[in-house]
C-alpha cells in the first residue's frame, strides 16, 4: 500500500503552498503584552462588577483569556503553526509564573516578618538572661553556633567527600567502587534525625550520657553532608573531558599529579558549587542538632567541645514553641538571618567559580 | 635525540577482544611514518601502544615487544610515565589545558611535573617550542591569554609545541589535522616536515594525499572482516606503496576500490 503511495506522491499528496507560511505577516511585537494588559484589565473590571474579586481567580481568568485570544488572533492573522507556538509559549510562561508564586511569597513573608526584629542589636546579643516574652535578646549565640558547627562539618566532610569522589572517578574499579557507590546512595537517604540519633548513641558510648556538645552536632551534620559532597563532586569530576587527562599523561605526568593539577583545577568551579549546595543542605538542619547540640542553650558558647550550642534553625524552633508574639518575631528574624547566610555562601561560591573557572577569552 | 622504534609480534587486546593482531615493523629515526587504513582497523590502538597510552583504558593490554632504540618499553622495570616523556603524543582534537595560559600550556610538561624552571629558562623553552610549532609570530604578544582563546588550528599547533617542549625523541600524532581547515593543515604538514629533522614521527591519517605528501614510509592496516582483528597489511616506502604496492588489498584501498 505504501509502495503505491510512494510511487506517485504528486497525485495523492497535494503540493503544500509554501508562500503563505513564509510570507505571513507576523503580529506586531507589542501585540502580546498589550493584549495581556487588556485582558487583565477587562478581567479585573468584570470580576469587580460581578462582585467576585479575588486575586487568584483574576490571575486564572487573565491567563485563560489571554491564551484563548492570542491563539485565535494568531490563527487568524498568522498561521496555525504560529498559533500553536503562541499557545505553548503562553502555557510555559503561566507554568513559570505558578512556579514562582511559592518562592516569591516565601521570600516576601520572611522579609516582611523578619525585618521587624532584624537589626544590629538582634545580631549581636544572645538570649542569656532574657525571659521569653521580654522585649530584648537576639540570635548572636545561634549565629555563632551555626557558623561554627557548619564550618566544622565542612572541614570534616569536604576532604572525605572530595577524596571519595576522586577515588570513584579516577581510581575505583570493580566491587569496591560499586560498594562505595551503594553506601553513598544509602547515606543520601538517611533521615537527618537518624543521623542525630546515631551521633548521640556514639557520644554516650564514648563520653557517657549527657555529654553532647557542638562537636556532636557538627559530626551529625557531616554524616548528612558527606554523601551530598561525594555525589556532586563525582558529577563534576566526570565532566572533565578525558582528553585533558590523556594530554597530561602523554606529557609524562603521573596520574596523581594529573588529578591534582589538571582535573581538580578544571573542575574547581563545579566543585565549589557542589560543596556550597551541600552546605546549604545542612545549614538548615534542625532535628539532629536538637538531639546533639541541645535546644536550650541561651548563652554565647564558642567552644565546640564543651556544653550545649544553639544554632539558627534550633533557635527558630524553640522560639516558635514558646508561642508569644515576640517569640514569633524572633523566629522570623532568625529565619531571615539564616537565608541571608545561605545567600552569602552562594555569592561566595559564585565569586570563586568566576575567578577560578577555565577562561576562554 | 630521535630514536628508532622496533615492534615485533605485537597483539593488542581490549579485555578479551583482540583489536590488533601480530604487528611487526621498524620505524627509522628522523623519518615520518604514516599509518593509513579503514576506520576501526586499529591504527589509533596500535599507535597508543607505542607510548603505553593504551594502559589508560581499563582492560587494554598488549603482547609482544616494542623496542625504543634498544630499550624494551614493556620490560617490567620500565615506568610508563618515563616512556611517555620519551614518546610524546598529539591528539585528534586539540586539547590545550583550559585553566592555563598559552605560556603555561607550552611548559605544562614541566609545570605539571613540579619541575622548577628559572624564568629565563622557561621563556627560552616557550619561545623555542612555539617557534618550532610555527606559532610564535601569531601568539608572541598574547602569551598570557588562555590557550582556549586560539583558533582550532592554532590550538593544535599549541599542542604540538607543548609536546615538543619536553624534548621527546618520538612524536606520535593521531589524525592531527582532521579537525582543521586546509590552511592550518598545510601549516601542520610543513611543521611535520621540519620536525622530522630532530624527531621520529608517526602520524595516523585518513587523508591519502597527506600521507603521500608528508611521509617517507607508509603502513597500511586493514580488517580481515567485521569482528576480526586489524592487521598490518603492508609497509614500505611511501612512493612505492602509492605507485606499485605489493598487495592487492593495498592497491584497492589506495585507489578507492574495496572488497
Ligand atoms: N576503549 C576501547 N574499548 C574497547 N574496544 C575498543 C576501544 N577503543 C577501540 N576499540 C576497538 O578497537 C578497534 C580498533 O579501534 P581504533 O580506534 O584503533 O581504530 P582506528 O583505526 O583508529 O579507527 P579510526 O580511523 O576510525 O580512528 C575497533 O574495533 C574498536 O571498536
Ligand atoms: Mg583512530
Amino acid at each position: 500500500m505504501s509502495a503505491t503511495k510512494l510511487s506517485a506522491p504528486e497525485k495523492t499528496v497535494p503540493p503544500r503552498p509554501l508562500a503563505p507560511s513564509l510570507g505571513a505577516k507576523p503580529l506586531p511585537a507589542l501585540f502580546p503584552p498589550t493584549l495581556l494588559a487588556g485582558v487583565a484589565l477587562v478581567a479585573a473590571g468584570l470580576l469587580y462588577a460581578l462582585g467576585w474579586w479575588n486575586p487568584a481567580v483574576w490571575a486564572i481568568v487573565t491567563a485563560v483569556g489571554y491564551m484563548v485570544l492570542i491563539t485565535a488572533a494568531s490563527a487568524l492573522i498568522e498561521n496555525r503553526r504560529k498559533a500553536k507556538d503562541r499557545l505553548v509559549t503562553a502555557i510555559v510562561y503561566t507554568c513559570f509564573g505558578i512556579a514562582m508564586v511559592p518562592l516569591v511569597s516565601l521570600l516576601w513573608t520572611v522579609l516582611s516578618k523578619g525585618l521587624v526584629r532584624l537589626d544590629g542589636y538582634f545580631l549581636t546579643v544572645s538570649m542569656n538572661g532574657v525571659t521569653p516574652s521580654m522585649d530584648a535578646g537576639g540570635a548572636y549565640h545561634a549565629i555563632l553556633g551555626t557558623l561554627l558547627m557548619t564550618l566544622m562539618a565542612a572541614l570534616i566532610s569536604v576532604p572525605i567527600g572530595l577524596m571519595t569522589a576522586i577515588y570513584l572517578v579516577e581510581y575505583g574499579q570493580g566491587r569496591l567502587k560499586r560498594a562505595i557507590t551503594f553506601f553513598v546512595d544509602v547515606m543520601t537517604g538517611i533521615p537527618s534525625i537518624v543521623a542525630g540519633l546515631f551521633v548521640v548513641a556514639l557520644w554516650i558510648l564514648l563520653f557517657g550520657p549527657g555529654k553532647t556538645n557542638g562537636a556532636a552536632g557538627a559530626i551529625s551534620l557531616s554524616v548528612l553532608m558527606i554523601p551530598v559532597v561525594v555525589r556532586s563532586c563525582e558529577e563534576m569530576l566526570r565532566l572533565v573531558p578525558n582528553e585533558l587527562r590523556e594530554a597530561s599523561y602523554a606529557l609524562g605526568v603521573p596520574k596523581w599529579l594529573t588529578v591534582v593539577k589538571v582535573v581538580l583545577p578544571t573542575a574547581i568551579a563545579g566543585l565549589t558549587t557542589g560543596v556550597m549546595l551541600a552546605l546549604a543542605r545542612v545549614i538548615g538542619e534542625t532535628a539532629p542538632l536538637i538531639l546533639t547540640a541541645g535546644s536550650s542553650a541561651v548563652a554565647i558558647n564558642a567552644n565546640l567541645f564543651e556544653g550545649q550550642m544553639m544554632s539558627l534553625p534550633v533557635f527558630i524552633y524553640s522560639q516558635v514553641r514558646m508561642g508569644g508574639v515576640i517569640n514569633y518575631e524572633r523566629a522570623w528574624a532568625g529565619a531571615l538571618t539564616l537565608i541571608i547566610i545561605v545567600m552569602l555562601l552562594f555569592l561566595a561560591a559564585r565569586l570563586v567559580s568566576h575567578f577560578f573557572a577555565p577562561k576562554t577569552r | 635525540m630521535a630514536k628508532r622504534i622496533d615492534v615485533s609480534g605485537l597483539h593488542v587486546y581490549y579485555g578479551d577482544f583482540l583489536a590488533v593482531e601480530d604487528v611487526s615493523m621498524t620505524i627509522e629515526p628522523r623519518s615520518v611514518t604514516a599509518f593509513i587504513g579503514s576506520s576501526g582497523c586499529g591504527k589509533s590502538t596500535f599507535l597508543r601502544t607505542l607510548n603505553r597510552m593504551h594502559e589508560v583504558t581499563p582492560g587494554a593490554r598488549v603482547e609482544g615487544k616494542v623496542l625504543l632504540d634498544d630499550q624494551d618499553i614493556y620490560a617490567p622495570d620500565v615506568d610508563p610515565v618515563e616512556v611517555r616523556r620519551e614518546v610524546g603524543m598529539v591528539f585528534q582534537r586539540p586539547n590545550p589545558f583550559p585553566t592555563m595560559s598559552i605560556y603555561d600550556n607550552v611548559i605544562a610538561g614541566y609545570k605539571l611535573n613540579n619541575r622548577r624552571l628559572r624564568k629565563s629558562e622557561a621563556d627560552e623553552i616557550v619561545e623555542r617550542s612555539l617557534r618550532g610549532a610555527n606559532l610564535w609570530e601569531e601568539v608572541k604578544d598574547r602569551l598570557d591569554r588562555p590557550g582556549a582563546s586560539l583558533s582550532g588550528g592554532q590550538q593544535q599547533r599549541l599542542c604540538i609545541a607543548r609536546a615538543i617542549a619536553v624534548e621527546p625523541s618520538v612524536l606520535l600524532m593521531d589524525e592531527p589535522c582532521s579537525a582543521l581547515d586546509p590552511i592550518s593543515t598545510l601549516a601542520i604538514e610543513d611543521l611535520i616536515s621540519q620536525l622530522k629533522e630532530n624527531y621520529t614521527i608517526v602520524i595516523v591519517t585518513h587523508n591519502m594525499q597527506q600521507a603521500a605528501r608528508v611521509s617517507d614510509v607508509t603502513a597500511f592496516f586493514n580488517l580481515a572482516g567485521t569482528g576480526k582483528p586489524g592487521k598490518l597489511i603492508e609497509i614500505g616506502e611511501t612512493n612505492k606503496i602509492f605507485t606499485k604496492p605489493e598487495k592487492k588489498e593495498t592497491e584497492n584501498y589506495i585507489t578507492g576500490r574495496f572488497g
